[in-house]
């Protein structure tokens, strides 16, 4: 009897997959994604593919740490500044004796108590040549601004 | 099409919600990167105009590193491959004056370390880091004989530990501005 009354009501449609939790899964990913990144601040006028290292540390505090790019001009921008190694400073190319400047309103912009713990985070294209980053490091320690670091990706196989 | 007796059928269509979310979740993945904010850290020395000292190459506590434009290696006078350069550098730092011609102690020992303006960045991080890898193994053999464990397992309770390692094995990477020719 029971039986029979269930395939009454069952009919000859095939039911529509219910999607109403697809909103959550999808803001779950959409939460995930807004806690595991960071904004990207700037466009990247030099190609920066970074070199690779074992005794790498993690920076800490991102709101402190600044930073300078290195590398030859993309593609797009040989034709304006040339194939040699740039400097990017935020949004710009920009030349040796900008870095003071750079660093001063940098440093400027935080928390006076936090100002000593400014961190400069040398991102370098690993094609560039030593030259230009000792010039940009004697601008860094004429500006007193000491603490930096060589971005670098983990290697996992050791010498 | 609820055939119950008396349901209205009010619920909110939430089919759209999931196109909102899809727009919001796309506008994240492309505005934002994963983040990968790691590298070697490095304090540089405060400014002054007069050019340092050179180094006495003839000094024992002096371990000279050179790379010329080619990304050749000098150690202490020897072409070296850079899979040897941690091993000599251990045996440099950590000789206590047994071997007359290594250093006298892990705190006089300098490691002198001189590129080329022409040396590629990547052969200079590569040395770095190796020079970096003997006084961090270094480092941790003694943090495990004396406290048993690995640098990087210690706490915050452990800084007193940390201090004695880091002042018994100090960071001497003295590097010299790069030659032009």
């Amino acid at each position: 009897m029971i039986g029979s009354k269930f395939k009454k009501k069952q009919g000859n449609t095939t039911p529509g997959i219910n999607t109403s939790s697809l909103p959550d899964i999808i803001f779950i990913l959409l939460f995930f994604f807004m806690v595991a990144t960071v904004l990207r601040e700037t466009s990247l006028k030099v190609k920066n593919s970074l070199p690779q290292a074992t005794e790498i540390e993690k920076l800490e505090d991102k709101s402190l740490v600044k930073y300078i790019y290195i590398g030859p001009p993309q593609d797009m921008y040989v034709k304006q500044y040339g194939t040699d190694d740039r400097i990017q400073l935020n949004d710009a190319i920009a030349s040796i004796g900008d870095i003071g400047l750079f660093i001063e309103s940098e440093r400027a912009a935080l928390r006076p108590d936090k100002r000593s713990y400014m961190k400069i985070s040398l991102k370098v294209d690993k094609r560039s040549k030593l030259g230009i980053v000792t010039d940009v490091k004697q601008e860094l320690r004429k500006a007193d601004a000491l603490l930096i670091t060589y971005a670098s990706i983990k290697r996992e196989e050791v010498y | 099409m609820a055939k119950g007796k008396h349901r209205p059928d009010n619920e909110i269509n939430a089919g759209s919600m999931a196109d909102i979310a899809f727009l919001l979740l796309i506008f994240f993945l492309t505005v934002t990167k994963i983040d990968t904010e790691k590298g070697i850290k490095v304090k540089l020395p405060p400014w002054s105009e007069e050019e340092p000292p050179d180094v006495d190459v003839t000094d024992r506590n002096a371990f000279v590193v050179l790379v010329n434009s080619r990304d050749e290696l000098l150690v202490e006078g020897e072409r070296t491959d850079i899979t040897q350069l941690k091993n000599k550098a251990k045996r440099f730092i950590a000789n206590f004056g047994k071997d007359p011609n290594l250093s006298t102690s892990p705190q006089a020992a300098v490691i002198s370390f001189k590129g080329n303006r022409g040396t590629s960045y990547d052969m200079y991080i590569q040395v770095y880091n190796e020079l970096r890898a003997a006084y961090n193994e270094l480092r941790n053999e003694l943090a495990e004989e004396k406290f048993g464990k690995p640098v990087s397992e210690f706490t915050e309770a452990d800084s007193l530990k940390f201090e004695y390692v880091k002042e018994f094995y100090p960071y001497r990477i003295s590097e010299a501005e790069p030659t032009n020719f």
